[in-house]
C-alpha cells in the first residue's frame, strides 16, 4: 500500500525533504480579506500534526487548498519535495491526499460500499461497475480500521459514529499518505472519540502523515506529534508538541492587541430589559438563564457548536423552547413566531446576511420596511408615503449611499446590504438586538465601524447581545461575556476575568 | 424612472407585442381594426384572469397546476346549478363560483402549508381530484347550450363600452390585482416570500401561510373562470380547458415571471397572456396551420426564459466590473 522509501525520521532531523506534504509561503486572498499570508505547514509520515487556530484564523482555508479546491494565490506546494499544484480535487487525490471534513460528505441513499468508492469504483466488463469486487474491497478497508459494518447496508441505517467511520474509509480507499481530519469529534461520544484515537494511532504505524484539526487541547496533547498555529491568517509558532506548555499554546492562539481597536465606551447600563430563566431546548441547549440592562453588550461567546445561534434563534421565535420563561421590562412575554419576538422589542440580525437577511430581489425602502409593516399600513393597505419616510429615516442614519430607494438590494455592494439589513431591523424600534457575528467576513476597515456602531446603539440605550466567535471582539465590545459549552452556560465572566485565556478555557473545557 | 421603465422586462414585451402585431397588419391588415383587437382581447381574459393567479402562486417559489382542473369543476357546478334552478340570478352563480373556486384552492394551499408537501406534486394529485369529481357529479354528461338558461349565457357577452363584460372582468382584475400586489402587506409578503423564505421568515413573514394565500387567490380566480368559460361558450364537460394550465404557466413565463419565485407583475402576467393570445388568434388569419401555435408558443417560453437567465448574467457581469474599479 505504501511506499517504504518514505522513511520514518525523528524531529530534530526534519527538513524539506522529509515531508510527505508541504506548504511553503502560501497566500490565498478573497475579496476584501487576506485569508492566508505566507502561510507554511508541514505533514511528515507516521506523525500527527496539530493545526490550532480561532476561528477564522485559516484552518479550513489551508484545507481547501491542499485538498484542491482553492488554489493558492502565491507559494508552492510539494509532494515528497516536488513542486506540485493541484488544480481540481481529482489531482489532490491522486498524490494521496484525502479529507475527512467536520460534516461529512456521504450519501444516505447509497450502500457504505458505494459511499467509500463512489467515484473511482472497480469496473468491470463493459466498464459497469464490479460489485463484487467493490464489496470485498471494502469490506477490507473497514476490517483494516477496525469498523464492524456491512459494506452492503444503505448509509442512512447507521449511527452518526459510523457514518464517521465510512467517511474516514472512503478516505483510505485513495491509498492515502496524507489524511486531513477536520474537527473529527465534534460529533462523537466519549467512546467513539476513545476508538478514533486508536484508529488514528493505527494509521501513524501505517506510515500515513495525519493533519489534526480540533479545538480540544486535551485530545491535542493526547494524539498529537507536532503543532502548527495560526492567527489571522498567519503562521504564528510550530514545533513538536513535547516542547509546548498547554498555556503557551492558547497564547499563541489568541494572543494579540486587543485594546486599539475598538470604541471607548463608558458602561452604564441601566435598569433590566430581558430576562431569560431556564430556556431549554429538546437537543440544543439547556438551562439558559441571564439579564440584559438597558445600554449594556452582553457577548456570547463559545465554539462552534456550542448553541448560542440556536438559543438566539429560539428566543427569537424560529425554533420553539422547550421550557422557560422570557420577560421584556418585567413583563413575561410568549415567543412563538418571529412576529411575536418582533412585537416583543427583540430583533436578530442572524450571521448568514445573504441567506437570511436582505431580499435581493425587493428594492432597498421595501427591504427597509418589512418587518414594519404593521405599522405602516392600515386594514392591510400600505401607506406608501410613510413607508418611504420611514425607509428614508434610517437609510440616513446608517448612511446609505444609493442613487435611490428603488435600487433592488442585490445591485448594492456586500457593505451596503449589510447597511440595508441593520437599518430594516432599527425600523422595528426594538429594545433589544441580537447580533450574530456581526464583523463574520467583513473586512478590517469595515469591522472597525460596526463595532462604532455597535457602541452607538448600546449608548442609545439599546440592549445589545452580541454572539461572537472572535475574542478580541468578545473582549473589546462587551460589558459582560456569557461562555457557552455544549449547549449550557459555561461561565459568566466580567471585569478583570474577561481575559483570552480564561474565555477559551471555559469554551474547551479545560 | 424613465430609463428603467425602457429596459424593463414589460417595455420588452409590449415592443415584443407591437412587432407581432405589425407582421401580422402587413398580411391581413384587419387584424388591427380596433373591434377585433377588442374581440382578441376578450378571447384572451381567462388566460389573463388565471395567469394572475398563477403569477402570484409563482412568485411564492409554488405552481399550481390544477388552476384548469378547478375551471372545470367550478364550471360544471354552476350549470348543473342553472340547470336544476334557472331562475337563480346571475349574482348567486358568481358567489358560487368564486366560492367553490375559493375553497379548491384553499385546499391545496393547506396541503401545501400544513402538510409541506411540494406543490407541484399536491396540484398535480388535485388536478385529477377535480376532473375526477366532475366525472361523478356529471356522469361524464354534457351540459349543452339549450340546457343553460339565456341569462347565464348571456352575462359575460353583455357589451359595454364595445367590450364585453368577460373582458371589463379582466381589466377590473388586473387593475385590483396591481393594487393588492404594490399597495398591500400581503402583496409584499407574496414577493419577500418568494425572493428569499429565510429573511422573510426572519422578518415576522410566515411563508407557509403566504403560499396558501396564493393558492387561494389563484383558486378563487379559477372559480370565477370556470363559470364565465362555460357561459361563453355555452357547454360544459369533463375536459373543459383541458391542458389550459401549461398555457398559463407559459404566459407567466413569458411575462417575465421567475420561476424560482420572487420575480414579477401583474402588468408582466397580463403582457405574457396577451403575447400568447395574440399569436392564437392570428396564426389562422393569417393562414398558419393551428398546428404550428403549440410551437411556437414553445418556442416564445424558451426564448423569453433564455433572456430572463441572459437578463441574470449580465447582471453579474456588472458586479463584477465594478468591484474590478474598486480595486
Amino acid at each position: 500500500m505504501l511506499k517504504q522509501s518514505d522513511t520514518i525520521l525523528p524531529a530534530e532531523g526534519e527538513t524539506v525533504d522529509d515531508s510527505v506534504l508541504a506548504l511553503d509561503g502560501i497566500t490565498k486572498t478573497f475579496p476584501g480579506v487576506k485569508a492566508l499570508a505566507e502561510v507554511s505547514l508541514r505533514l511528515f509520515p507516521g506523525k500527527v500534526t496539530a493545526l490550532v487556530g480561532e476561528n477564522g484564523a485559516g484552518k479550513s482555508t489551508v484545507v481547501k487548498i491542499l485538498t484542491g479546491i482553492y488554489q493558492p494565490d502565491g507559494g508552492t506546494i510539494l509532494v515528497n519535495g516536488q513542486p506540485t499544484t493541484f488544480r481540481v480535487p481529482q489531482a489532490a487525490a491522486d498524490h494521496g491526499v484525502t479529507a475527512i471534513h467536520q460534516e461529512t460528505v456521504l450519501f444516505d441513499e447509497l450502500s457504505v460500499a458505494e459511499n467509500i468508492f463512489l467515484g473511482h469504483a472497480p469496473r468491470g466488463s463493459f466498464g459497469l461497475i464490479d460489485l463484487k469486487t467493490m464489496n470485498s474491497k471494502a469490506r477490507q478497508i473497514l476490517e483494516e480500521i477496525g469498523a464492524q459494518i456491512d459494506p452492503e447496508h444503505k448509509l442512512k441505517d447507521l449511527g452518526i459514529a459510523n457514518k464517521h467511520l465510512v467517511a474516514i474509509a472512503r478516505a483510505l480507499s485513495i491509498d492515502a499518505r496524507v489524511v486531513i481530519m477536520d474537527e473529527p469529534t465534534a460529533a462523537l461520544s466519549h467512546k467513539e472519540i476513545e476508538e478514533l484515537y486508536e484508529l488514528v494511532e493505527r494509521l501513524k504505524t501505517q506510515g500515513k502523515a495525519i493533519l489534526f484539526i480540533s479545538h480540544k487541547f486535551d485530545e491535542i496533547f493526547r494524539i498529537a506529534d507536532n503543532y502548527t498555529v495560526f492567527r489571522d491568517g498567519q503562521l504564528i509558532g510550530n514545533g513538536a508538541i513535547a516542547d509546548v506548555t498547554e498555556a503557551e499554546l492558547v497564547k499563541m492562539m489568541v494572543g494579540r492587541d486587543v485594546s486599539q481597536i475598538f470604541p471607548k465606551r463608558s458602561a452604564n447600563p441601566g435598569e433590566v430589559v430581558l430576562k431569560v430563566s431556564d430556556y431549554a431546548h429538546p437537543t440544543e441547549f439547556d438551562g439558559i438563564g441571564f439579564t440584559l440592562r438597558k445600554g449594556e453588550i452582553l457577548g456570547f461567546y463559545g465554539l462552534v457548536g456550542a448553541g448560542r445561534s440556536e438559543f438566539m434563534q429560539s428566543l427569537f421565535g424560529i425554533t420553539r423552547a422547550s421550557g422557560g420563561t422570557v420577560e421584556i421590562e418585567g413583563a413575561p412575554v410568549q415567543i412563538k413566531s418571529p412576529a411575536d419576538a418582533v412585537d416583543s422589542g427583540i430583533v436578530y440580525v442572524p450571521e448568514d446576511r445573504g441567506k437570511q437577511g436582505a431580499i435581493l430581489d425587493l428594492p432597498i425602502f421595501q427591504n427597509v420596511t418589512l418587518p414594519s409593516l404593521g405599522r405602516i399600513s392600515s386594514k392591510g393597505f400600505l401607506k406608501l408615503a410613510e413607508e418611504f419616510k420611514l425607509a428614508r429615516e434610517y437609510t440616513e442614519r446608517l448612511d446609505l449611499r444609493a442613487a435611490s430607494l428603488d435600487t433592488p438590494v442585490g445591485n448594492l455592494s456586500g457593505g451596503n446590504q449589510q447597511k440595508v439589513v441593520i437599518a430594516k431591523w432599527l425600523a422595528t424600534k426594538p429594545k433589544v438586538i441580537i447580533l450574530d457575528e456581526p464583523t463574520k467576513g467583513v473586512d478590517i476597515g469595515s469591522k472597525a465601524a460596526v463595532h462604532e456602531f455597535m457602541a452607538e446603539l448600546a449608548a442609545q440605550g439599546l440592549a445589545v447581545v452580541m454572539v461572537s466567535s472572535e475574542i478580541p471582539e468578545v473582549l473589546g465590545m462587551s460589558d459582560r461575556v456569557i461562555v457557552m459549552r455544549e449547549g449550557r452556560i459555561a461561565a459568566e465572566l466580567a471585569g478583570d476575568d474577561l481575559q483570552p485565556e480564561t474565555l477559551v478555557r471555559h469554551a474547551a473545557g479545560i | 424612472m424613465l430609463k428603467r421603465f425602457i429596459t424593463s422586462r414589460e417595455a420588452l414585451l409590449i415592443g415584443a407585442i407591437i412587432l407581432l402585431l405589425a407582421l401580422i397588419s402587413s398580411r391581413f391588415p384587419g387584424f388591427i381594426a380596433p373591434g377585433n383587437l377588442a374581440n382578441v382581447f376578450n378571447d384572451t381574459s381567462p388566460l389573463i384572469l388565471l395567469a394572475i393567479g398563477q403569477m402570484i402562486v409563482i412568485l411564492t417559489k409554488c405552481i399550481d397546476l390544477s388552476v384548469a382542473a378547478n375551471v372545470a369543476l367550478s364550471g360544471m357546478v354552476v350549470s348543473m346549478v342553472n340547470v336544476a334552478a334557472p331562475g337563480l340570478p346571475i349574482a348567486f352563480i358568481l358567489v358560487i363560483a368564486v366560492g367553490l373556486g375559493t375553497l379548491l384552492g384553499m385546499f391545496n394551499g393547506l396541503l401545501v402549508w400544513k402538510l409541506a408537501i411540494p406543490p407541484i406534486v399536491v396540484t398535480l394529485g388535485t388536478m385529477t381530484i377535480f376532473r375526477g369529481i366532475i366525472f361523478v357529479i356529471s356522469d361524464g354528461k354534457w351540459v349543452n347550450s339549450h340546457e343553460m338558461s339565456d341569462a347565464f349565457k348571456a352575462f359575460p357577452r353583455t357589451e359595454i363600452l364595445g367590450l364585453p363584460v368577460l373582458g371589463w372582468i379582466a381589466i377590473i382584475a388586473v387593475v385590483g390585482f396591481t393594487v393588492v400586489m404594490t399597495r398591500t402587506t400581503l402583496g409584499r409578503a407574496f414577493y419577500a416570500a418568494g425572493g428569499n423564505p429565510h429573511a422573510a421568515t426572519y422578518a415576522g413573514i410566515n411563508v407557509g401561510k403566504t403560499q396558501f394565500w396564493a393558492f387561494t387567490i389563484s383558486g378563487a380566480l379559477a372559480g370565477l373562470t370556470g363559470y364565465l368559460w362555460v357561459s361563453r361558450f355555452a357547454v360544459s364537460y369533463v375536459d373543459i380547458a383541458g391542458g389550459f394550465e401549461l398555457d398559463v404557466v407559459a404566459a407567466c413565463v413569458i411575462g417575465g415571471v421567475s420561476i424560482m419565485g420572487g420575480i414579477g407583475t401583474v402588468a408582466g402576467a397580463l403582457l405574457g397572456a396577451l403575447f400568447l393570445g395574440i399569436i392564437k388568434n392570428a396564426l389562422p388569419v393569417v393562414d398558419i396551420s393551428p398546428f404550428w401555435q403549440l410551437a411556437i408558443s414553445g418556442g416564445a417560453i424558451i426564448i423569453a426564459v433564455a433572456l430572463n437567465a441572459q437578463s441574470n448574467r449580465e447582471k453579474g457581469r456588472i458586479i463584477l466590473k465594478r468591484a474590478e474599479q474598486a480595486t
